[in-house]
């Protein structure tokens, strides 16, 4: 075997990533600076961060999170109150510029450089992260699954109605469906190419590198000490425990590294739309990107990468823009886009029922749903 | 169900246990009576009475009625399977509006005579239980039963898939906004009026259809072969099996009772609201989810008095604290119950309680 095949077989992932993500860098290339298809493909990358966040509370640790909008929407909310005027007369209206590009410095409010919303979203998020989760610890199964909804569904009401809350000196905490705009554009140092009127593709390659940089961490995390603990702890609890996994802080640690994550794309989508606005933080949300993991296969990155991808695909383009029309060519009156959220709840289910697994499935968890498989019909009821 | 087997008192229980079991029974009880004692205080000293927390929680029983037949599915099912039945929400949902349609198609409208009105509202509502407890079995087959055997987390995935899908019929069958619909019942019109607190005709119906359906449904499940089969298979769906019994039927049953009692929810808040939404069933579910567990789930007498706390909870939030914080603050409760007694205020340890 030569030694160019050997490093390929060594290193499937990173030649697997390395040929995805060059040739995902120069496809913006092929098409026009403002094209839709581009806009798609930056959102798309977005979800995929997010994905890959809730696949390590979910897919990794096993703790099925229905509440995972709640981090988006405390990632948004960083850079609606670190990067916008929203805090308007902040150091008496000159505002606080740290780092700040050259037209946001004349604004007044506060104005962080992206790069330290981003961490400080990542900080932000993962505490909050840990906090939600730390009541959990205690349940499991399905317990989890609700007591995440509910917080999911606290912080989204406190989204919408924050425009009834002040904080400090009668600011509001969030401006509820009136959104906190504009936000601030994306501003790296020596680089003044970020403007969503003129040019999307410096986007497109930001959120690249954001992909990149979280796909690394998620495979050295999967494979790290800390990753198969999570395993464990999916697989058996009470065996992991008494094999010496310290589950509240492997419990915590996965809720805030994917919290974390969340942050992140939530930062990146808040800034890259401009504006930070209540209604986005729905319950639905949060079934979106779960279908993607589930679409994709629970646990298995590259599964994930591939489910984001194609259900950001369907809901920004296939659903209103191919098929849209398609009920009314039939007679029927209503848009398709009414449906979205009935066409991803028939997937989960097809998915589930049909192949649980997913489309590029984990080799671990395929093997652990199709082991009861051969099992007689009539013996199917699961023993408490 | 599993109620009497729960009853098992913490035999020889260590003092600790019965102590620490006694704080935290009746700690979620003084949390439950924090918010109305406190608006009792405060009315008494601005107001001098207490009519409008009477009027408030007049209200909340009514509504907790309707709560408490929904969250009679959850908890059955819950009892059996072990399943949170997410789409249970949404059969309430689809009961309500096979309700209207049929009120349509029967030419029920306000002002008309009492005799063809309830035996228009009789026929409606028999119409909707039939639909929902054949949806919901349904859904089980389809969306459960194949993954009897798979992670648990499975069919609680597809019950929200489920879910959604149910969203979307009703937003296909009568779009995506609240519709008024006729006030049959003369719902607002007040019946008695005991010292300034109002009981209107909604609120007597309400209760005069929960309770006979409650009662129906407790002597069945206690009393019938059925009914005795449905205990056996919760407790251990193996032993229940080799002593004859057809598992497989008598989960298809449980999930025809809890769809029948939310299409006859359906009917009542139909009557109730007098509005109907697609997204009436996403809420109501959760607020009778909570009040479940609550009552302590897998229990019928908790379920009942889950959702009649739940039902004065939640006016008093709309009342007092504004509508559009309601269900930050049930779900305040709910996070505050499953931390700290997942067992609620009937209920035994279960495994997920940990």
């Amino acid at each position: 075997m030569s030694g160019v095949e050997q490093f390929v077989k060594d290193h499937r992932n990173l030649v697997t990533a390395t040929v995805c993500l060059i040739a995902a860098a120069v496809l913006p290339l092929f098409f026009d600076p403002l094209s839709s298809i581009t806009d798609n493909f930056i959102t798309a990358g977005a979800y995929v961060v997010m994905a890959l966040g809730l696949n390590i509370v979910v897919g990794f640790a096993g703790l099925l999170d229905l509440g995972y909008v709640a981090f988006y929407a405390f990632g948004a909310y960083t850079v609606g109150w670190f990067a916008s005027d929203h805090f308007s007369s902040v150091n008496g209206e000159k505002g606080i510029h740290v780092l700040a590009g050259e037209f946001a410095s004349s604004l007044p409010g506060i104005h962080l450089n992206f790069l330290l919303v981003m961490l400080l979203a990542v900080v932000i998020v993962g505490i909050a992260g840990m906090l939600i989760g730390l009541p959990t610890l205690r349940l499991r199964g399905d317990y989890i699954a609700i007591v995440t909804l509910a917080f999911g569904e606290i912080i989204y009401r406190f989204a919408v109605n924050g425009d009834e809350i002040s904080v400090v000196d009668g600011y509001k905490l969030t401006n509820g469906r009136q959104a906190i705009a504009p936000v601030d554009a994306i501003d790296l140092p020596g680089f003044a190419g970020f403007d969503s009127a003129f040019n999307l593709r410096p986007y497109f390659w930001f959120v690249l590198v954001l992909v990149a940089l979280v796909l690394l961490v998620n495979f050295r995390l999967r494979d790290s000490r800390l990753g198969r603990a999570w395993i464990a702890v999916r697989e058996d609890e009470v065996a992991a425990a008494s094999m010496g996994v310290p589950l509240v802080k492997t419990k915590l640690l996965a809720y805030a590294t994917g919290a974390a994550f969340g942050g992140i794309s939530g930062a990146f989508l808040g800034s890259y739309q401009a504006s930070v606005q209540a209604d986005q933080f729905k319950f639905g949300f949060s079934i979106f990107v779960l279908a993607m993991i589930i679409l994709g296969g629970l646990g298995s990155i590259w599964g994930v990468v591939l489910g984001a991808i194609l259900l950001s695909f369907i809901n920004t383009y296939f659903i209103p823009e191919v098929f849209n029309s398609v009920p009314r060519s039939l007679g029927l009156d209503f848009d398709l886009t009414v449906l979205n959220f009935g066409i991803f709840g028939f997937l989960i289910l097809l998915v589930m029922v049909l192949r649980p697994q997913g489309l590029l499935p984990e080799r671990r968890r395929a093997m652990e749903l199709t082991e009861g498989a051969g099992v007689d019909d009539s013996i199917d009821v699961k023993v408490p | 169900m599993s109620a009497d087997a729960a009853k098992a008192t913490p035999a020889q229980g260590r003092l600790s246990d019965s102590a620490r079991e006694a704080v935290s029974k009746y700690g979620l009880i003084g949390v439950l009576l924090a918010l109305p004692l406190y608006l009792a205080i405060t009315d008494l000293a601005s107001t001098g009475t207490l009519t409008d927390l009477g009027n408030n929680l007049v209200l909340g029983l009514s509504n907790g009625a309707i709560f408490a037949l929904i969250a009679l599915g959850y908890t059955l099912v819950y009892g059996i399977i072990e399943l949170i039945n997410f789409a249970h929400g949404d059969v309430f949902m689809i009961g309500s509006f096979v309700a209207f349609g049929l009120w349509g198609n029967f030419g029920l409208q306000e002002g008309m005579g009492a005799a063809g009105l309830v035996l228009g509202l009789l026929v409606a509502m028999l119409v909707a239980m039939l639909v929902c407890g054949v949806l919901n079995v349904m859904i089980e087959r389809v969306a459960y039963k194949p993954l009897r055997n798979a992670p648990r987390l499975a069919p609680l995935i597809t019950a929200i898939g489920f879910s959604f899908i149910l969203q979307n019929v009703g937003v296909l069958w009568l779009g995506s906004s609240p519709i008024s619909v006729p006030d049959l019942v003369n719902q607002g019109n007040v019946l008695l009026n005991i010292g300034g607190v109002t009981i209107h005709n909604g609120d007597v119906l309400a209760v005069a259809v929960t309770a006979p359906l409650v009662i129906l449904l407790t002597s069945f499940i206690s009393r019938s072969r059925l009914g005795k089969a449905m205990r056996a298979t919760a407790q251990d769906p193996d032993a229940a099996r080799l002593m004859g019994i057809n598992v497989n039927t008598t989960i298809s049953l449980t999930f025809l009772l809890g769809g029948m009692l939310a299409g006859a929810a359906g009917l009542v808040n139909l009557l109730y609201q007098t509005s109907v939404w697609y997204f009436q069933g996403f809420t109501a579910g959760l607020i009778a989810f909570t009040a479940a567990v609550m009552g302590g789930i897998g229990n019928l007498k908790g379920a009942v008095l889950g959702g009649l706390i739940i039902g004065c909870i939640q006016q008093i939030a709309d009342n007092r604290i504004g509508a559009e914080w309601t269900t930050a603050v049930v779900f305040g409760y709910l996070v505050l119950i499953m931390v700290f007694r997942p067992q609620g205020l009937l209920g035994e340890v279960t495994r997920e309680a940990g």
